[in-house]
């Protein structure tokens, strides 16, 4: 037992990691059996199995760096992100599903996303600005240099342009700045000019809103400054005054996506699509699914992206609502597991960097699969260690890595 | 940072759970709907079913004429389309479909190509099938999986052969079309507008296609439609109002010459709209809907007669005597010479400048005139005078000014820009010098580099039936209250208006060219002409430019017909001044609710014995003998 532990850390996250990674194999596998084939969909399996033995190699090496190197390494790491990012706008090449962006690096024989790498320094860099604090942020002041630090990067993804991984930061950011101890109210402040952004869709509802969250900024008034409610107001006034020229600024494949979120039947043959596919595919899945490799819509090339962004539409075709239940349970466990680890850790930094991993992830699991379903707007988010994508999954063990690591450094 | 106390750590990481456990929980929930309960409606009836998308094409909008009467509107037909499948299966479809649908291996390949470049979309094998053909098809429906039967609008041109010209047509959008930006948006099997007012007006009169989705099995059969999601109908195209008037459209279309070419072309005076825009030989645009029968296209190709060339905004000829109210007009605008003034030389049938001897048409001379005598009876020798006054640099410089080297801007595709030197210049680069100075005496009677469309040259006579101000001339009405464009206007005084419309007035006067053409109720007043001189031009083509109105009155319908090659002996008198005549009477009858009759010219009524008092036999004024 305690050599598992030595030479996993954490044997229940390493099982949940290697457990859905194996689970992602195996589904794309299944995604590549079509009646019609398709050589790249159909070797993808190989490819994942073999980048999730290179993961593996990461995993252990990553395991065994002392937690203060980690700490140490969290601002070059962050540094050289953030140049990597701005060099995919000079160098950055198209691939796979996501051929229309710019967001590959391509080094040699070797090709990876820059953005990965950014989750990993975001969540870093950001467990080093808010352990070094004195006290937890109590004001909005003090969250502006840990929301500008996160900015960097945000800014850079938003610009390739990666809605997903931009999402993803947001969650790092929210997730770190709740595990340092900012109250919940400064947090609401926060997010309230992104609810703005998308509530001015329709004036009405934004006027409404807008008027309680005055409201709401009275009735706190002696828990904040008066310097920062005119400032969330301002955000707040901005956020629905920009919407339209914002919108206007979208690539129209973006506005598809959001668009059919609201009516599927919009552009029933691009976006809207996918999601009416998607949707029959999990619906004529069932209780128990068609079985594995079994599904019809995905066979007949039905669904879109089946191994990569749309692979748990193939999961609740095949293996039915038990097989999503499975999955689910599974995600939620490893999260929890995050959480747990973080509970026990007194180190702040070892916290944040867990709750950061845990907010990057729960974004990607809950807009990804959420998007098969229709509940969340199509983004092009990966599911984490189950969908097809080598530096994805590499970047995905890399934080399982670096969570085993921080936490047992008591 | 001071490590967190456990118990805020214990707090908050139940806060992180609950909220976690409630997102899985959204999660799980929406799964359980679709999978378990299936209560959404996204479960095929059979799993092993699949769900097809399929276009509902959107009825292209109506085409209206001026009196609400419909020019082109759709009727239900039946097309037979296949769903995607392999290349090879759709091969195979193709080759046993073809008995029953008569597809030669022309089509199976061109339609194999097609597919080929979009194998997403069902293919379009065969459009308004006739009925028979769909009766075998549902017969052998069980044989032919993959395959749809769907009801589609389907274009009819009531005008028929009439408006062949100005419809245009509609056929399937081509592979070169589905490329250009133009039609970005565009899917095979769409019916797009190819030519006329159908291609000017594809945007608004497309429509937006609906989308209905059913649900096939296995071998491709529908089995139903899907109700998961709301099919989204059609939005049937905008209609078009135009200033057209059919029943004038159909009247011309009777009257004009069998077996002769050329155009005609009626502005309304108020608002510069076309009344009427013909094209002979015409062809009928019904022929084009669902794709041309090789034999009609090649028919229509290689007629020499050239039936799709579209003579009233295309065709380009020298406009000759008819051009020389455009001389007579910028004279008077430059103010180089006043209506009543006679030329110091009287016309003896030839003119000498600088060293050039001109001739007038008519050898024995016409005398001393003054412009509205010039004008009517088209003396060369004082329109020289004029135009050795005008200058050529100032009559080329008015000649752009007035648009002869433009297009008029008619809503149409394709309109030919008239030709006419833009500027000195343009004999250097034409011929590598500076234009001799007499070059003025060819483009001052309307010869020389000059040839205009019929619509360019009804274009400046609308402005002499107004106030000089010419519109653009339109086919689509505008919008309610909307005035008309004014494209350029001539600045003359109406006193001189008034002049060259008297000129015009002695054509068709007693003695005039055009007197056999006058019409009992209406003040037909007009030019005629004749254009000389093409190298492959048998004998001339016949121009008349004019208008009309009731006696007293303003004009109120300008006029133009030209007929090419009309023959020795024959010419704008003879030919189109009778065309332009009874088609002016025939809109004007009808405008001022009066009966219309088929002997309307003075020459109809000496030729069938009617007797016409109301023929105006003695001469207003003092006209010299003339032709």
């Amino acid at each position: 037992m305690t050599d598992l532990h030595q030479w996993v850390r954490d044997p229940p996250l390493f099982a949940l990691a290697l457990s859905l990674s194996l689970f992602g194999v195996a589904m794309i596998y299944s995604a590549g059996v079509l009646n019609v084939p398709s050589p790249i969909v159909q070797g993808a399996w190989v490819r994942q199995f073999v980048w999730l033995l290179i993961s593996l190699v990461a995993f252990f090496v990553i395991t065994r760096i002392e937690s203060r190197w980690i700490e140490w390494a969290a601002i070059p790491i962050f540094v050289m992100a953030v140049i990597f990012l701005a060099a995919t706008f000079a160098v950055g090449t198209g691939a796979g599903t996501a051929a229309g962006t710019r967001s590959w690096l391509q080094i040699g024989p070797m090709r990876f996303q820059p953005a990965e790498l950014a989750k990993l320094a975001g969540i870093l860099g950001l467990a080093k600005l808010l352990a070094s604090r004195e006290s937890p942020p109590g004001s909005l002041r003090d969250i502006v240099a840990p929301a500008a630090l996160v900015a960097v990067p945000l800014g850079l993804v938003v610009l390739q342009p990666d809605l997903g991984t931009a999402l993803a930061f947001v969650g790092i950011l929210f997730a770190a700045l709740f595990w340092a101890g900012t109250p919940l109210l400064v947090l609401c402040l926060l997010a309230s000019p992104g609810v703005a952004l998308i509530l001015s869709f329709d004036t009405r509802v934004w006027s409404i809103y807008f008027l309680l969250l005055i409201a709401a900024l009275y009735l706190v008034r002696y828990r904040v400054y008066l310097v920062e409610s005119v400032v969330v107001i301002l955000a707040n006034l901005a956020a629905g005054t920009i919407a339209a020229p914002a919108w206007a600024s979208l690539a129209q494949y973006q506005k598809n996506r959001l668009l059919v979120f609201l009516d599927p039947g919009m552009d029933p043959r691009g976006a809207g699509w996918n999601l009416i596919q998607s949707k029959v595919a999990i619906g004529s899945g069932g209780l128990f699914g068609k079985g594995f490799t079994e599904g019809t819509q995905k066979r007949f090339n039905f669904l879109p992206e089946q191994h990569t962004d749309f692979i748990f539409s193939v999961v609740g075709e095949e293996l039915g609502f038990f097989g999503v239940m499975v999955a689910i349970t599974l995600f939620a466990a490893l999260l929890l597991r995050l959480v747990r680890l973080a509970e026990r850790s007194a180190d702040p930094f070892a916290g944040i960097v867990l709750f950061g991993i845990f907010g990057a992830w729960l974004v990607h699991i809950f807009v990804n699969v959420g998007m098969t379903i229709g509940i969340v707007p199509i983004t092009g988010i990966p599911l984490p260690f189950v969908s097809y994508g080598g530096t994805f999954l590499l970047t995905c063990w890399v934080l399982v890595a670096v969570a085993a690591r921080v936490a047992r450094e008591e | 940072m001071k490590p967190i106390n456990p118990n805020r750590r214990h707090e908050m990481a139940r806060g992180a759970s609950l909220m976690l456990l409630f997102l899985m929980a959204i999660l799980a929930l929406s799964f359980f709907r679709a999978q378990v309960i299936r209560g959404s409606s996204w479960s095929l009836q059979s799993d092993s079913n699949r769900l097809r998308v399929l276009s509902v094409p959107a009825p292209r909008g109506t085409v209206f004429d001026r009196f609400g009467r419909i020019v082109a509107d759709n009727v239900p037909s039946y097309s037979v389309a296949l769903f995607p499948a392999s290349v090879d299966s759709i091969a195979a479809s193709l080759v046993r479909l073809a008995p029953i649908l008569n597809l030669s291996d022309e089509r199976i390949e061109a339609l194999l190509e097609s597919f080929r470049m979009s194998r997403q979309r069902p293919l379009f094998v065969k459009m308004n099938a006739p009925f028979e053909e769909i009766v075998a098809l549902e017969e052998l429906r069980a044989e032919f999986p993959g395959i749809f039967l769907e009801m589609r609008p389907r274009r009819r041109y009531v005008g028929g052969e009439a408006l062949g010209h100005v419809m245009g047509y509609v056929g399937e959008v081509s592979m070169a079309e589905l490329e250009s930006l133009e039609f970005a948006g565009y899917e095979q099997g769409m019916i797009v507008g190819k030519d006329g007012l159908e291609r000017q007006y594809e945007d608004g009169l497309q429509g937006v296609n609906g989308v209905r989705f059913v649900e096939v099995d296995a071998v491709g059969r529908i089995v139903g439609s899907f109700e998961g999601q709301a099919a989204s109908s059609a939005l049937p195209g905008t209609d078009l109002h135009l200033n057209l008037d059919l029943e004038l459209m159909h009247f011309i279309h009777r009257i004009f010459p069998t077996s002769m070419r050329g155009a005609v072309v009626a502005l309304d005076v108020e608002t510069g709209g076309v009344l009427a825009l013909y094209s002979a030989p015409s062809f009928d645009p019904n022929d084009f809907v669902g794709g041309i029968d090789r034999a009609i296209w090649d028919a229509l190709n290689t007629d020499p007669a050239n039936p799709l060339f579209n003579r009233a905004v295309v065709g380009r000829y020298p406009p000759a005597s008819t051009w020389k109210l455009a001389s007579a007009a910028i004279a008077l605008e430059l103010g180089v010479v006043s209506p009543n003034e006679r030329m110091p030389v009287p016309c003896t049938g030839s003119y000498r400048f600088q060293n050039v001897v001109r001739r007038c048409w008519n050898a024995n001379g016409h005398g001393s005139l003054d412009m509205a005598g010039a004008i009517a009876h088209s003396c060369n020798v004082y329109f020289y005078q004029l135009g050795v006054r005008i200058g050529l640099e100032r009559l080329v410089r008015e000649g752009n000014r007035l648009g002869f080297t433009e297009r008029c801007g008619v809503d149409l595709p394709r309109e030919s820009a008239g030709e006419f030197p833009d500027g000195l210049d343009w004999w250097e680069r034409r011929f590598g010098a500076r234009p001799y100075e007499n070059e003025v005496l060819s483009l001052v009677i309307g010869q020389g580099p000059n040839s205009q469309t019929p619509l360019k040259m009804a274009q400046f006579y609308l402005a002499l039936a107004r106030d000089g101000s010419a519109p653009a001339p339109r086919l689509s009405r505008p919008a309610e209250g909307e005035e008309p464009e004014i494209a350029w206007t001539l600045n003359l005084s109406p006193a001189s208006l008034a002049t060259l419309r008297d000129g015009l007035r002695q054509v068709t006067e007693v003695g005039g060219t055009a007197f056999y053409s006058t019409l009992e109720h209406w003040d037909l007043i007009g030019k005629t002409g004749t254009a000389q001189g093409g190298v492959e031009q048998e004998s001339p083509h016949a121009w008349f430019t004019g208008m009309a109105g009731p006696w007293g009155g303003e004009p109120e319908i300008v006029i133009v017909v030209i007929v090419e090659e009309v023959g020795e002996g024959q010419g704008g008198s003879s030919v189109s001044a009778p065309i332009a005549a009874k088609a002016a009477d025939f809109h004007l009858r009808r405008k001022y609710g009066m009966e219309t009759t088929e002997i309307q010219t003075l020459r109809e009524h000496l030729e069938a014995g009617v007797p016409a008092p109301w023929a105006r036999w003695q001469p207003r004024g003092q006209i010299p003998e003339g032709g």
